[in-house]
């Protein structure tokens, strides 16, 4: 017998939370969304997502097979960056530069910085910043909401952000519209209702800590509320929701300190309104989530807990 | 300054809630009766391990002294069986280090020694005194002298005693058992307790999810006549890993936090499992020393999972067969709980005198996942109840950083496991961070 038994260092069971379930959470998390771009943007935005998906996970499984190292694609962290990359690209591009932001993602800034957990940028992020600054016109025509189901021809418009920085023609959809994701947009940012219902599935399932969100949209409706700007709009007209919920709070990109949370979403609200009211883009979510990504191992190195029981008087 | 009783417990940091399992909290407690062989080691104490003092050939009888230390931190170790020693021999211990056992064949009598007598108390000295000869150890596990604990130095004041009742590794309630089955040794251990320092607060400090005990304890704590300044009682504490943590408890029923490197003394609290104070009022009244143990035997190969009061050195595959035997190939056996137990090299090795609970896992229970890389969740620092960056110490470790290790406090961890317990990605948390103490200590830095 005493060959046969299994010596290990304790603890010797385990909470049965893995790396698997908490990505599944997150696609469950981001399913109503992706629901809701299909009603207003049509069976197109099925096609994106599947495009997308398909192309992180192929990309994924590619390059871990070159680099021989092991396979990760079951960890699903994959379909998560696919799913992201797709909510981040409005309905109208063509598939070619979906597959391609998938390659960057998965391969640029994930894999070529160790796979998951060391990537220093999100990657769905880097690679719609990367696509916006290789496509911008494609990036930045804007379909209209139901367009598919008009049968003259594609309605282009302008997104509410666009309308509110650079007054372009359009009309601002009201409230409740831009609440259930009747506006136009990235597939995914669209519909608050869907992605505050995920948020909340993932606070309940204690995936993510409500802090960033919480602090992230907060300091947005603060220094909107100053400078006298539409609140509501604010929140809800861009991609402050889902990058707020979904895209500030991936783990390997966001200080794992409590105090560290704070000040990197505050920052990021701080910087997505410097974006929004001085910048020459409607939009600073995406920049600014990847600034605030890039300082994490600065803000986490300064917001360290104090150890139990350590003198608390500084030196 | 008078001293309050919290209405509830007061804040800490972190922790896991791990399953319970405490299937065996309502099964009474077996007794087993003298196997034919005992084998007790010379090290069952933090301390100076013993040298033995009888012979090979040697008859010995229950509770007479076989083994002592004149070192200060060190415990008396008494046969648990009557027979004779037939060999004095190196042994393996849990852990994995080498000492001498002292080997003996019981006559199957179980005869008591002649010298078994209550211990005369007339001083505190008396009474330290007693508590060393009693051979003594922390009985939750750590196995630190216990006399030596009583020994409060003049310079520190202890006002108060937290009665550990906490037991809050999943399946063990070899303390749980004791509180139901010796109450009264318990409340008048600690009567003993409170009246040789002169306390004045005594916490009994039980999970919330042992009502059955809180009720037992606080019938009898709730007592005019022994107890006129009501300053006994018990305290229930969130059913929260790890709530038993020395430190965690201090805080959990005091609110006061034990710096760094020091001892619940330094902050006027005295820590006791409630097994050890139970003991202390059984010597009082019989003179008989630390010779059996309750212990918890459970686990998916157990067959009939219960406590069994063993004699000390009695060889765990003796136990198991006493309770019929395991119902599944054992693929890991435990000495402790599942949280911080140790994982053994087989069950011929002997029980020990701190020991509360060998679980045996069946091929199911005790496959464990390959760890997979950090997703930089964040669970570990959440749950650690010491404030620690659990995954920043592996990464330090795994890059022997020794500067590294210090600077976030790597000695402060006190191996809980709640860290590796939470992690998604599986990672070997505690053992990497074991290594770093290593190096740390290797290095001479002892901070």
């Amino acid at each position: 017998m005493a060959d046969k038994l299994i010596v290990s260092s304790s603890p010797h069971i385990k909470s049965g939370v893995t790396t698997r379930k908490i990505m599944l959470d997150v696609i469950i998390a981001l399913i109503p969304a992706a629901i809701a771009s299909v009603i207003v943007f049509g069976p197109k935005a099925l096609l994106i997502i599947a495009v997308s998906i398909a192309s992180c996970v192929a990309s994924e499984y590619i390059c871990r097979k070159v680099m021989k190292r092991e396979n990760t694609i079951s960890d699903l962290s994959a379909v998560v960056t696919g799913l992201l990359l797709a909510f981040n690209v409005p309905v109208g591009v063509n598939p070619f530069i979906v597959i391609f932001g998938g390659v960057v993602a998965i391969v640029v800034v994930k894999q070529m910085f160790g796979g998951i957990g060391q990537n220093f940028v999100n990657p769905a992020l880097t690679a719609r910043i990367i696509l916006m600054s290789s496509f911008p016109s494609q990036m930045s025509t804007w379909n209209a909401p139901f367009y598919y189901l008009n049968q003259t021809d594609a309605m282009t418009t302008a997104s509410p952000l666009g309308i509110l920085k650079t007054g372009a023609e359009g009309t601002m959809p009201n409230i409740l519209n831009m609440f259930v994701g009747v506006r136009a947009g990235c597939l995914g940012e669209t519909c608050a209702l869907a992605l505050i219902l995920g948020g909340i599935y993932l606070v309940v399932r204690k995936v993510i800590s409500p802090v960033i969100p919480l602090c992230y949209v907060g300091t947005v409706a603060v220094i909107s509320m100053i400078a006298g700007r539409d609140v509501i709009i604010e929140i809800l007209a861009g991609g402050l929701l889902l990058g707020a919920i979904f895209m500030a709070t991936d783990y390997a990109t966001s200080p794992i300190t409590f105090k560290g949370k704070i000040i990197y979403a505050v920052g990021a609200g701080i910087i997505t309104m410097l974006i929004r009211m001085f910048g020459s883009l409607p939009e600073g979510v995406s920049f600014s989530i990847i600034l605030m990504n890039i300082l994490v191992p600065h803000i986490e190195r300064l917001t360290r807990p104090l150890a139990f029981g350590k003198e608390r008087v500084k030196k | 300054m008078e001293l309050t009783f919290p209405t509830k417990p007061f804040k800490t940091h972190g922790g896991a809630d791990v399953p319970h399992r405490k299937n065996t909290a309502q099964i009474e407690s077996a007794v087993m009766p003298p196997p034919a062989q005992v084998v007790i080691p010379m090290q069952q104490h933090v301390g100076a391990p013993c040298t033995p003092i009888v012979k090979v050939g040697d008859s010995v009888l229950v509770g007479q002294k076989i083994a002592d230390s004149s070192a200060f931190i060190s415990a008396p170790i008494h046969s648990s069986v009557s027979g004779k020693v037939t060999k004095i021999q190196k042994v393996m211990l849990p852990a994995g280090q080498y000492t001498d056992a002292i080997v003996i064949d019981s006559d199957g009598e179980m005869t008591v020694s002649p010298d078994i007598k209550p211990p005369v108390i007339n001083s505190a000295d008396d009474f330290i005194n007693a508590v060393k000869e009693s051979g003594l150890v922390g009985l939750g596990g750590a196995g630190f002298p216990a006399y030596v604990k009583l020994k409060v130095p003049k310079d520190k004041n202890i006002d108060t005693l937290i009665v550990n009742v906490a037991e809050c590794e999943p399946y063990i309630t070899a303390d749980n058992r004791e509180a139901i089955e010796n109450s009264w040794a318990v409340l008048s251990g600690v009567y003993a307790i409170r009246d040789l320092l002169n306390l004045d607060r005594v916490l009994i400090g039980v999970e919330e999810n042992k009502p059955d005990v809180i009720k037992v304890l606080s019938k009898i704590a709730d007592n005019d006549k022994l107890d006129p300044k009501d300053i006994v009682r018990v305290f229930p504490l969130r059913a929260r890993y790890p709530q038993g943590a020395e430190k965690v408890l201090v805080k959990a029923c005091t609110d006061r936090e034990i710096p760094m490197g020091k001892l619940p003394a330094d902050v006027g609290c005295l820590v006791m499992n409630v097994t050890s104070i139970a003991f202390i009022a059984n010597y009082l009244k019989t003179g008989m020393p630390l010779v059996k143990k309750r212990v918890t035997i459970d686990g998916s190969a157990i067959k009939n999972p219960k406590n069994v009061i063993v004699p000390i050195g009695t060889k765990i595959s003796d136990i198991v067969e006493f309770l019929g035997g395991y119902k599944a190939e054992p693929k890991k056996i435990l000495m402790g709980g599942p949280m911080m137990g140790l994982a053994l090299v087989s069950d011929q090795l002997p029980v020990l005198k701190q020991n509360n609970g060998i679980l045996a896992f069946d091929e199911n229970e005790a496959r464990m996942s390959e760890p997979t890389a950090c997703i930089r969740c964040g669970r570990c620092v959440e749950g650690c109840p010491m404030n620690l960056i659990p995954t920043q110490l592996e990464k330090f470790s795994n890059s022997k950083d020794i500067e590294g290790l210090k600077e976030y406090d790597v000695m402060d961890c006190m191996e809980c496991g709640t860290c590796a317990f939470n992690c998604p990605a599986g990672r070997p948390l505690v053992q990497s961070i074991r290594l770093g103490k290593g190096l740390v200590k290797a290095a001479g830095g002892k901070k």
